[in-house]
């Protein structure tokens, strides 16, 4: 046990963090081959995703503090051009821009800057005392809200906020004082509560000076997935209906009717959930939240116990926006919150996502294995 | 130690904080979780269902109607109906295909989809030919189906088309018996569960499989070559005297079967575009004349029954005029002293106003009433109407003499024919039917008189066919023949029109071993309007064909 626990160290990994992404990453798989329609090609495929993510995550759990300190602002700059790219040569795919094909990959550029940008708000923060000053709490806002507009112009508003959240949840962690927290929180808890009070009808008319028509639409779908059964509502009706027909212990694996007879649509990426809970049922469900939470609490675990302000704000902010994702997918699926394409970490099927999570991983691991060898 | 090197943003309580946050914000999902699995789990599970599971009806086969001799007179044919599921339409080009083997204007289908986007379940066509049905079959399009239905045909068109009536494009009753006897024919339609993809294609059953109950077959008592000979005499009757309407009813007298029933006009059930719905009256049992002197009969019975007169007592119908309060009852001539017999074979109705006002009133209309006059005389055909004879107690003297020769009431031919086969039955009446039962039914029959009476009256009723008669043109051929000629007045608004007529005959035949009757109506014939003229001719061919047919050997020397 303490040889293992020396080898783990050694190769800069954290095993209770590692055995929750792996068990994470298996039930994905084994949900996958169900949602998929038993095919085991989308299971290689998704696996062979998950074993690159892994070399990912191994070698940047490698790097040190410095290393990233030295490369983060390359990665960010870089990031905002390939963003760029995106719209003057981005390839179309359901009706947005969001791919960059480079001949041999083609990926999102929006997906890196999700790591990128907390490492760069952090970066920059941390060159100067904390907590920040006005002034710069302004060019921090600044260095979110560029990407937040390059990226929501594809246009993907999901992956916009999920960007801009990171890099916020880094000003948040970065020592702000009490009242401006419980300012921006008593903000938060307001907008949802008048989300889930006020008359639809109401939201509208204040919305529709800010958002774009598809944008508005699915914000008033989700307030209201009825008025639209056949159309845009249905893919929350019909993930309602799937999940409630589980039950408490579910139909079992691959008997989900719901899901195997094509009713529910987006099943093996955003909408996987909703198979999960009408196989395995509320015990499934609850046991794949508690290994979220598991993986969460880890995270941010390591980031209370990391040594400088900006390992602690970067790992705070990874762990936090993995949260995000978990909270943001599983309520939009049970109708808890508005439809937005935010898949549900290590389980849904796509590629980037996958890989970048685990890169996510890999920094919080490098920032946490590194610290006994810069203090010991 | 590790304070001192940098200011911990990040402290344990925050750390705390920020977990009960979190801890909180998974709550909610919790909750949303543990609402849907369990507090909805009810509803939405059905909902759930409803998407997957689709109950597919199976159409349950019609029973048949046969005639007596098991001739079917109305079938059921399978045939394919075309639907469609607008939500699952695809192939605009396999729409041009689809259309032309329907012969449908594609514009007006395109919008008739576009309107019904919503459902899920739209006939294109019903009742399909079979190769257009299997050529649709073969384009395999998405959201289109075929459903195996039943199409009703009726093998003797016109002349059963009164009686049976038709169903409705479902194989509902409409009319007619069809209508009568629904809940024995239609028969129980099955279902099958099948569980689906949201294409709709299924993917294996759930649940039972509920096989549809076939319908009764039901014989009938009418007799198909009686009525297709029936339909064509009264057809051209009525269209050589430009009639507006005619019924024929032929009675089997010994048990109550209707053996025939036609009318015109008429329609063809197997087409029944561009008829006016009056056509579709089975008017022998919806409609109601009065009956004139058809009716003496009766009251020469209710006289013999009173034990007052015999077939030999003489009455006075003096000079052919009979002043009654403010009316006068004529006769066509003076016939002076007559005796019973006399009175039916001239007609007399001065004769038979005496007889009635000198009987009591009740003991004419309780005749009447046992006759099935007043009455409706089954209850399978659901159109009929019961006709009308005042209640005796509010005869009054010119009520009482006009029922004794056939006014003041009403009656539809079927009664009138019923009523005549107490004559031909030694006075005993069966109840008529429409159905063979196959476990034979002992026969209702009601004593409408005394057997010497009845054969009294079909006496009388023979010497009207002789040539000093009113109906000698009824004579059939090699048979004794009895029966009674009826002028009906027509009312217009209330009052006897002038011109207008019911010519009636009902006969009997034949006489040595009564067996069959035969009631002919002609309604307002343009030349001629004597029921011994008009009629009578009728009736005469219609019983011979109905002799003939039935193999009953002649009676006649």
């Amino acid at each position: 046990m303490q040889i293992n626990q020396h080898f783990f160290q050694r190769l800069h990994l954290d095993i209770p963090l590692l055995v929750g992404l792996m068990l994470l990453c298996g039930l994905g798989l084994v949900i996958l081959y169900s949602a998929g329609g038993k095919e085991s090609d989308i299971v290689i495929r998704q696996a062979t995703r998950m074993l690159l993510g892994f070399i990912i995550l191994f070698a940047l759990a490698q790097l040190n503090v410095n290393q990233l300190l030295y490369i983060t602002p390359w990665l960010y700059g870089i990031g905002v051009l390939l963003l760029i790219g995106v719209i003057l040569f981005g390839k179309k795919a359901m009706g947005a821009q969001r791919w960059l094909d480079l001949g041999f990959v083609r990926f999102q550029p929006s997906e890196i800057m999700k790591i990128v940008e907390p490492l760069m708000v952090a970066w920059y923060l941390s060159q100067h005392p904390l907590p920040p000053s006005y002034g710069r709490l302004g060019v921090a806002m600044l260095l979110i809200l560029v990407p937040f507009f390059l990226i929501a112009k594809q246009p993907d508003l999901g992956t916009a906020l999920l960007v801009a959240a990171s890099g916020t949840f880094v000003v948040l962690l970065s020592g702000l004082n009490w009242k401006l927290l419980t300012g921006i929180g008593s903000v938060g808890l307001g907008g949802l509560i008048a989300l889930w009070t006020v008359p639809p009808d109401k939201i509208q008319a204040v919305l529709s000076h800010i958002l774009h028509g598809y944008q508005l639409k699915r914000v008033m779908i989700f307030l209201n997935p009825e008025s639209e059964p056949l159309k845009a509502g249905y893919h929350i009706i019909q993930s309602k209906i799937a999940i409630g027909s589980g039950g408490i212990y579910g139909k079992g694996w691959l008997n989900g009717t719901q899901s195997h007879l094509e009713f529910l649509p987006e099943r093996t990426t955003d909408f996987i959930f909703a198979v999960f809970s009408e196989e395995f049922g509320l015990l499934g469900s609850l046991v794949l939240l508690t290994l979220y939470l598991f993986v969460i609490s880890r995270s941010l675990y390591l980031a209370v116990y990391a040594h400088s302000a900006f390992e602690q704000m970067v790992a705070g902010a990874l762990g936090l926006t993995f949260f995000v994702y978990v909270f943001v997918n599983i309520g939009m699926v049970t109708g808890a919150l508005p439809v937005v394409g935010v898949p549900l970490p290590l389980i849904s099927y796509g590629g980037t996502a996958v890989v970048t999570l685990f890169a996510g991983f890999g920094i919080l691991m490098a920032l946490h294995a590194h610290r006994k060898y810069l203090f010991s | 130690m590790k304070a001192t090197k940098i200011p911990p943003l990040f402290t344990i309580s925050r750390h705390y904080w920020m977990m009960a946050i979190l801890l909180f914000l998974i709550g909610i999902l919790i909750y949303r979780a543990v609402q849907l699995h369990i507090s909805n789990q009810e509803f939405l599970q059905s909902q759930g269902n409803a998407r997957v599971i689709r109950n597919i009806p199976i159409a349950a086969h019609r029973g048949m109607l046969l005639d007596r001799n098991n001739q079917p007179l109305a079938i059921s044919v399978p045939t394919e109906s075309v639907w469609v599921n607008p939500q699952l339409l695809e192939d605009e080009q396999q729409w041009q295909k689809l259309l032309q083997l329907l012969n449908k204007p594609a514009e007006n289908l395109k919008e008739f989809i576009n309107d019904k986007i919503t459902k899920e379940f739209i006939y294109l066509k019903r009742h399909l030919s079979p190769q257009i049905a299997e050529n649709i079959r073969n384009l395999k399009m998405s959201g289109v189906f075929l459903q195996r239905e039943y199409r009703r045909y009726y093998p003797a068109s016109e002349t059963t088309a009164h009686v049976l009536g038709f169903t409705d494009i479902d194989d509902h009753g409409l009319e007619g018996l069809e209508k009568g006897l629904e809940n024995r024919l239609k028969g129980i339609s099955g279902h099958r569960a099948i569980i689906q993809d949201r294409q709709a294609r299924p993917i294996g059953l759930a649940g039972k499989f509920h096989e549809a109950k076939a319908g009764e077959t039901l014989q009938l008592t009418i007799d198909r070559r009686l009525s297709d000979s029936a339909h064509r005499i009264l057809k051209s009757a009525v269209r050589e005297h430009r009639a507006k309407s005619g019924s024929v009813v032929i009675l089997d007298a010994k048990n109550g079967d209707i053996l025939a029933m036609v009318n015109q006009p008429d329609y063809n059930p197997n087409n029944r575009e561009h008829r006016p719905t009056s056509f579709y009256r089975n008017r022998a049992m919806t409609d109601v004349f009065e009956p004139g002197s058809t009716m003496k009969p009766f009251t020469i019975a209710a006289a013999l029954e009173s034990g007052k007169y015999s077939p030999h007592s003489m009455v006075d119908t003096g000079n052919g005029e009979l002043e009654l309060d403010e009316f006068t009852i004529r006769d066509s001539h003076g016939y002076g002293q007559l005796d019973l017999s006399k009175i039916i074979q001239k007609s007399s109705n001065i004769g038979a106003a005496k007889i009635a006002l000198s009987l009591k009133s009740e003991q004419l209309w309780n005749l009447l009433y046992y006759a099935g006059f007043g009455v409706k005389s089954q209850n399978v055909f659901l159109g009929e109407v019961s006709g009308f004879v005042p209640y005796f107690s509010d005869w009054r003297p010119t009520l009482h003499a006009s029922i004794g020769f056939g006014y003041g009431l009403n009656v539809t031919l079927l009664q009138l024919a019923h009523a005549y086969s107490a004559f031909a039955n030694e006075g005993l009446l069966p109840t008529v039917r429409f159905i063979i039962e196959k476990d034979a039914q002992p026969l209702s029959v009601i004593k409408v008189m005394k057997p010497q009476t009845a054969k009294n009256v079909l006496n009388m009723l023979e010497k009207v066919i002789s040539p000093e008669g009113t109906g000698n043109e009824a004579t059939v051929e090699g048979y004794r023949v009895g029966g009674k000629t009826g002028t009906a007045r027509k009312t217009i608004h209330g009052s006897y029109a002038n011109n207008r007529y019911f010519s009636l005959f009902v006969g009997i035949a034949p006489l040595s071993k009564p067996r069959l009757v035969v009631a002919v109506l002609i309604d307002e014939p343009n030349d001629e309007y004597y029921g011994g003229k008009v009629a009578a001719p009728v009736f005469s061919q219609i019983m011979a064909d109905a002799l003939h047919l039935l193999n009953i050997p002649p009676d006649a020397k």
